[in-house]
């Protein structure tokens, strides 16, 4: 297996219950190919990280300053 | 009107946090939550029980935002295929491996800092599948659903997107990336 090909099946890998018909052979390829297993566990931690960061957060006066404009635009309409 | 006060309440945060990442601007971001709501509420006969109204709502928030990033840059063209034929991040380059724990490397406010302007640097049609699939955990098909495009299309940005993704963050969070006495938790 290329390492091409394995990116291919990144996303499945990622999915650690996704039932591949190739994992035996994706999990070979990452034993004794230090590429593609930084890139799986790095690429795990970016989401990761994503996920468990507010990066764009509501703050609640905006948010109660958002549902006033929105339900008093509602009623117009 | 209470009914809808409510579904507002509950989804509100999610469109928030979905027009940032398209629009990148939080005045335009802010435009887009109450114009997807406003046309949601119009829309509300039009919508088909059979799909969930929170992808519908996600639908009309990403035409929203892409119309928002169309105005801003005003003339020019945005749309979800834009910039997406690019070679970067088909194979990584930068393989450094990561420090152990890159959240001890940063606090919070630094750490959403890095993040925001990791994902910023990637055009639209990418930060929206990111966004949709890892963020807000879709599924490939809603977001393929929700965005009009097809499966493997959204996996392809998909791959790109998280690929490029790590690579530009590979110079915050690789092992060394950061002295340690910068590490002195003064933030
Ligand atoms: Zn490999």
């Amino acid at each position: 297996m290329t390492c091409t090909e394995f990116l291919a099946q990144l996303d499945e890998m990622l999915d650690q219950d996704a039932a591949i018909p190739l994992r035996a052979d994706l999990e070979e390829h990452l034993r004794c190919c230090e590429h593609c297993e930084i890139t799986l566990s790095t690429t795990r931690t970016t989401i990761q990280i994503y996920r468990s960061h507010e990066i764009y957060e509501l703050p609640e006066d905006l948010r109660e300053r958002l549902h006033k404009a929105i339900l008093a635009k509602c009623r117009k309409s | 009107m209470a009914a809808y006060e409510k579904l507002v309440k509950q989804y509100d945060r999610q469109v928030f946090r979905i027009a940032n990442h398209i629009v990148q601007n939080r005045e335009d971001a802010e435009d887009v939550v109450q114009d997807a709501f406003l046309k949601a509420y119009q829309k509300l006969n039009q919508f088909q029980g059979n799909s969930k109204f929170y992808t519908w709502l996600v639908r009309i928030a990403v035409n929203e935002s892409l119309m928002r990033l169309r105005k801003r840059r005003t003339g020019k063209m945005v749309s979800i295929d834009e910039d997406v034929e690019t070679d970067e991040g088909s194979m990584p380059r930068d393989l450094a491996d990561w420090s152990p724990d890159p959240e001890a490397l940063y606090g919070q406010s630094e750490m959403a800092d890095i993040l925001r302007r990791t994902i910023q640097g990637l055009p639209p049609g990418f930060r929206v599948v990111f966004a949709l699939r890892d963020v807000e955990g879709l599924s490939t098909e809603e977001t393929a659903e929700t965005l009009g495009l097809s499966i493997p299309a959204v996996k392809s940005r998909l791959l790109r997107a998280r690929l490029q993704l790590r690579e530009r963050l590979s110079r915050y969070f690789k092992r060394d990336a950061k002295p340690a006495q910068a590490q002195d938790g003064a933030k």
